[in-house]
């Protein structure tokens, strides 16, 4: 299943050669939501790199992760305005409550985080973003709020009726 | 050619190439930590630093080409304050455990630090505290002492082009890391060790085996027996302050001696052995319609190149174990038979150019009901750490002799030690299995010397043979991709994974350098040349030993003990 995704990517990129490595790494990420080892190997084999390199390279940009996300997705915002006024510790309180770091997905497959260098909400900072739900003026305290009643909803989600 | 003004003084310098490249032939030094010789320069450290007139602010020599008329100060006072600056940056994060770590005085950054009086601490930073790999059987990570200088990545892709490792992460927390932040013993390194000699610092080092070997040697229940390569009696001189080049054999067998080793074995005289098998497989093949070109199999790494990379030619590898391994079975077995040993009694130690070998020793095939034939390999820098420790000097040693049944050598085997040398003693002994005569001249010009690639015709009898000498294992990708695409006129091909052989090996003093490398290979062919015993079938010893034991090369008992097999591998690569 994985397997058919990056080919399919590939097969895209016929006579693609190092100078594409992004652009597909872009486009597997897209489309399998995450880089898997696999991904890279097989995009290694096409480009004729190695995987280091492209591990390499992916981990040079926040955009890229190697885990699955979670079912709520996380994007603490990094960005100026929200570092300002205290994004810092907003992001310290998410990965304490979930016990995971930036680019992680916790362990039941609920929670993923990500940092975004701007989201655009300047006004609303420090903002976070779970699944196009925007949180605003955050602070420590109060992400756990937030937190539990996403964990509340997968509770319910594994309870109820699929 | 022109002329630029460096430090008031006037110096020539060619067109294209970089400051530094002037400066060092004007034998005007500068300090670097991440230029590496015959690669593009990276510019990563900016140590090497120099202010030249006119230009702002100070410019890195390691990669700005010179131009005629510049005139260069390497050690103004602005010079000098940016490199301390560095230095103490580098520092600010450093475990600064010097008295501990294996580099203590031969860091560069030590080194740096003192030669700029750094006395202060100015930076304080968080200190690293990477996670310690010892995966490997062969390597040890530190990334707490790490600098960042990406030496062993750009040794690992752009000469041995395998790649097994690069910068992981951005920024103050990027890390050298196998992909996906794998530990060394699953990703696709091959254990050459070239990034040890690369390294600036302690972050990579050999994993050791000496407390496994003074173990053994306090332990009286222990036989403790030593082999030592060809490449190393060439070169451990060199960790003790004698001229590079010079061989001291005899002063080092003495020296194993002296620490405890009942039985000090000669590995060149499995070297011989291995050229009785293996020009006996390589007639056979020829004979047969085997598989051919058969491909040398005495470099452990660029046995695990093949599996990784190419297990198409498995079956090109001669079947022939490494002479290390041929001496740890023949110990083990008749050995300790003739002296009437239990094999489990004995501890058979290697020294060893080669941090490689300290993972074929662990590989499951080399060994016979569940005893290794190899229990400890040593580097030569692990040994001469080893006779330092023992206050063993040098000066006071009368040299000995190897010991018997495994201590007589022909300089063939010897040969060994460089690239090119198990090529020149195979056609020596094959010219004779297929001839039954000696070659005209038994040194074989087109295959010595330092290229990466050499290729010669060599006409043994009727035949044509077409032989081919890769030292560097990113030099075979060249060859390989050939054979790949249907070329059929070479019969026979050695492949040693370091650049120059085993006498560059990981293993090897951690000054190592091309000219050490030069000075080394030398020392090998003054041997070949000064010695009358120049052929592997000619050693008596050897001859006694199928006489008494084996029997006759391919034979049973040395298809038992002597050869072995290869899988492909299936890593990250």
């Amino acid at each position: 299943m994985s397997d058919d995704i990056v080919n399919k990517v590939l097969e895209q990129h016929p006579d693609a050669r190092r100078d594409s490595l992004i652009p597909i790494l872009q486009e597997v990420q897209e489309r399998q939501g995450y880089l898997s080892k696999n991904a890279v190997v097989k995009i290694g084999r096409h480009l004729r790199l190695p995987a280091s390199k492209i591990y390499g390279v992916a981990t040079f940009y926040n955009q890229f992760r190697f885990q699955r996300t979670g079912k709520f997705h996380i994007l603490v915002c990094r960005g100026t305005a929200c570092h300002v006024r205290g994004s810092a510790s907003v992001l310290a309180a998410v990965e304490k409550e979930l016990k995971i770091k930036a680019g992680e997905t916790s362990k039941d497959g609920v929670f993923s985080l990500e940092v975004v260098a701007c989201m655009g909400a300047c006004g609303l900072a420090p903002v976070i973003c779970i699944n196009g739900e925007f949180y605003a003026n955050l602070e420590f305290g109060k992400v756990r709020e937030i937190l539990d009643i996403y964990k509340k909803k997968a509770e319910e989600g594994k309870a109820g009726p699929q | 050619m022109f002329e630029i003004e460096v430090n008031g003084r006037i110096i020539d310098a060619s067109p294209g190439e970089t400051i530094l490249s002037a400066l060092k032939r004007a034998g005007i030094r500068v300090p670097t930590l991440c230029h590496m010789n015959d690669l593009m320069p990276s510019g990563a450290c900016r140590i090497c630093v120099v202010e030249v007139e006119g230009m702002r602010g100070l410019i890195p020599s390691c990669s700005y080409p010179v131009q005629e008329g510049m005139k260069i100060k390497t050690n103004s006072a602005k010079a000098i304050q940016a490199r301390k600056t560095i230095i103490e940056l580098l520092l600010a994060n450093h475990p600064d455990d010097c008295l501990y770590c294996v580099r203590n005085g031969n860091c560069k950054l030590q080194g740096l630090a003192e030669e700029y009086g750094i006395r202060e601490r100015h930076f304080t930073g968080k200190k690293s505290r990477g996670n310690i790999d010892i995966t490997s059987p062969s390597i040890v990570r530190d990334q707490s002492k790490c600098i960042l200088c990406g030496k062993c990545v750009r040794i690992c892709e752009e000469v041995q082009r395998v790649s097994a490792i690069d910068f992981v992460g951005r920024g103050s927390k990027t890390v050298i890391a196998p992909a996906f932040n794998n530990n060394l013993n699953v990703s696709s390194c091959i254990n050459c060790g070239q990034c040890v000699l690369a390294c600036p610092t302690g972050a990579l080092r050999e994993k050791s085996y000496l407390r496994e070997v003074s173990e053994a040697l306090a332990d009286p229940e222990k036989i403790v027996v030593v082999q030592h390569a060809p490449a190393v009696s060439v070169s451990i001189a060199e960790e003790f302050g004698i001229k590079p080049g010079t061989d001291i054999a005899g002063m080092m067998v003495a020296a194993f001696k002296r620490l405890g080793f009942k039985k000090v074995f000669d590995t060149s005289y499995t070297a011989d052995l291995t050229i009785m098998e293996e020009a006996s497989e390589l007639v056979h093949r020829v004979k047969t319609g085997g598989v051919l070109p058969m491909m040398t199999s005495c470099s452990p790494g660029w046995i695990k190149y093949v599996e990784q990379f190419y297990p198409e030619f498995i079956d090109n590898l001669s079947t022939c174990k490494s002479p290390q391994q041929m001496m740890g079975a023949l110990i083990k077995s008749y050995f300790a038979e003739k002296e009437g040993i239990d094999p489990a009694k004995i501890f058979s130690v290697s020294v060893m150019p080669c941090t490689a070998k300290k993972f074929e020793a662990g590989r499951p095939e080399m060994g016979r009901n569940n005893i290794f034939d190899i229990d400890a390999v040593l580097t030569t820098r692990e040994m001469a750490r080893m006779i330092k420790m023992h206050g063993i000097d040098f000066n006071s040693v009368v040299p000995e002799e190897a010991d018997l049944p495994f201590g007589t050598r022909s300089t063939a085997g010897k040969l060994f030690g460089g690239t090119g040398g198990v090529m020149e003693a195979a056609l020596r002994t094959a010219h004779f299995l297929i001839t039954g005569k000696e070659m005209k001249s038994l040194k074989v010009e087109q295959v010595r010397g330092l290229d990466g690639v050499k290729e010669a015709k060599i006409k043994v009898g009727d035949l044509q043979v077409g032989v081919a000498v890769i030292s560097g294992v990113g030099n075979a990708s060249k060859i390989l991709e050939q054979l790949k695409e249907g070329r059929k006129d070479l019969h026979f091909i050695e492949v040693m994974t370091c650049p120059g052989g085993c006498v560059a090996g990981g293993g090897q003093p951690i000054e190592t350098d091309k000219e050490k490398i030069k000075t080394r290979l030398q020392a090998l062919y003054t041997i070949d040349q000064t010695e009358t015993l120049r052929t592997s079938h000619a050693n008596k010893a050897v001859q006694e030993l199928y006489k008494e034991y084996l029997k006759e090369p391919l034979g049973e008992k040395s298809h038992e003990l002597l050869h072995t097999h290869y899988t492909k591998r299936d890593v990250l690569v």
